[in-house]
């Protein structure tokens, strides 16, 4: 079966990697992500002014010619996924709002989508045990931190992702691929999102706790969804490093990256290169290409 | 910081205006301060988000806009999930900001050319077109 797909900005970009290795992965599942023609930017934001009419047109739009293809819509980004998943939401709910944004778009969208992460396509439609049988190459004995972050889970009765503090979908997955799952009290936290625009320090500081947390949990790898908080916990790790001494680097991998390594997948094909923090000598460790 | 409060501003027209645009009703906060509590940004905030939700629910507009309490919110709604009344505060947050870039003088959060060079090329996009919604009129 095929899932039609919204990749969003800047999985064409800066999280590349995270748009080949679900592609790759989907694959070796037997399934196809077949991607959405004429797809724009989601707006990157959930408008929470009510009056912001303006921008819930770009996911509106998204979800419109959405349906024409299909009924199923995955997304790989944590923000793209709630932004489209909340979007969806309201469109079905408020008639006022859905006739505003129809007569804008000029399409006529009810709102009858279904709105899928790339997890729980994982999880709900082939099933970790499919997964699990997929793996050629298990993560044993590695200590992975599963990094929810705020977008996937918040607001928890329009998302319904998982539970709203003790999420474990996450873990199930690097459970499925063999590794040992790291819980941590910060996992849910934010990484600072766009402060990273508005307030970078601030961002810094809140990627800081959240890796330290994870480090002192035992990690050896913290696994995201987002690209947004890739950059902010994986690509800041030199400012980290710079305000706080005894900070040690940590890899951050996006989960389909891992999955590619689980699957047997070759390694030079998942696009570390993109990651901060290099993964390869943890890989080698232990013995996983 | 002294205040001084004055029934006669007590939910004016302030108030209301955020109220309308965040769809919130902030009477319904008794100060808890469990969004302060778990907010992750609240070490850098000036005050935090419970006492700028009364400063508004008091009309004290000049205390309310002046602090740096919304600009820092990272709209993460952990403080709107665990609020024990049910106020969307970050919906608040949001209305905080609006009310400043959408005044005439167009007080933007961020200058784009005082960004340091080679940030454009560094941030992802993604950054960008969240932190410009949230910081630009």
């Amino acid at each position: 079966m095929d899932y039609l797909y919204f990749p969003g900005c800047t999985l064409y970009t800066k999280a590349k990697n995270l748009d080949q290795t679900a592609r790759d992965c989907s694959r070796l599942l037997g399934f196809e992500l077949k991607e959405l023609p004429n797809w724009t930017c989601c707006g990157a934001t959930f408008p929470l002014a009510t009056d912001n009419i303006m921008a819930l047109l770009p996911p509106s739009r998204i979800l419109a010619r959405a349906r024409q293809e299909g009924t199923i819509l995955t997304t790989l980004c944590a923000i793209c996924f709630n932004v489209i998943k909340r979007t969806n939401r309201l469109i079905q709910n408020d008639g006022e709002k859905r006739e505003k944004v129809n007569n804008f778009i000029e399409l006529n969208y009810e709102g009858d989508l279904k709105i899928l992460h790339y997890l729980e396509i994982l999880k709900q439609e082939i099933g970790y045990s499919q997964v699990k049988e997929r793996i050629r190459r298990p993560l044993t004995g590695l200590k992975a931190a599963a990094y929810y972050g705020c977008m996937l889970l918040r607001p928890f009765d329009e998302m319904g992702f998982d539970d709203k503090e003790r999420p474990t979908l996450f873990e199930e997955f690097l459970e499925s691929m063999g590794a040992v799952a790291v819980d941590f009290p910060y996992k849910i936290e934010c990484c600072g999102s766009f402060q990273s625009v508005g307030s970078p320090e601030v961002a810094t500081e809140c990627s800081y706790k959240i890796l330290g947390s994870a480090v002192k949990n035992r990690a050896e790898v913290v696994v995201t969804t987002c690209p947004l908080c890739t950059f902010n916990i994986d690509h800041k790790q030199a400012e980290i490093k710079q305000s706080h001494l005894d900070f040690n680097p940590i890899p951050v991998l996006y989960f389909t990256q891992l999955l590619g390594i689980a699957m047997g997948l070759d390694y030079q094909s998942l696009g570390f290169e993109q990651n901060y923090v290099d993964p390869l000598p943890l890989f080698k460790k232990k013995g996983l290409i | 910081m002294k205040i001084e409060l004055n029934r006669n501003r007590v939910h004016n027209e302030f108030t209301k205006k955020v109220e309308l645009i965040s769809g919130q009703n902030l009477f319904a906060c008794y100060q808890c301060g469990n969004c302060t509590a778990g907010c992750p940004v609240a070490f850098a905030m000036e005050v935090g988000p419970h006492e700028v939700i009364r400063y508004t629910l008091l009309g004290l507009e000049e205390e309310a806009l002046t602090v740096n309490t919304f600009w820092l919110c990272a709209s993460c709604l952990q403080c709107t999930s665990r609020c024990p009344k049910g106020i969307d505060i970050a919906r608040v947050m949001d209305a905080l900001r609006m009310v400043v870039l959408r005044k005439k003088d167009r007080k933007d959060y961020i200058q784009i050319s005082e960004f340091p060079d080679g940030f454009l090329e560094r941030v992802p996009q993604i950054a960008f077109i969240s932190g410009f919604r949230k910081f630009l009129s």
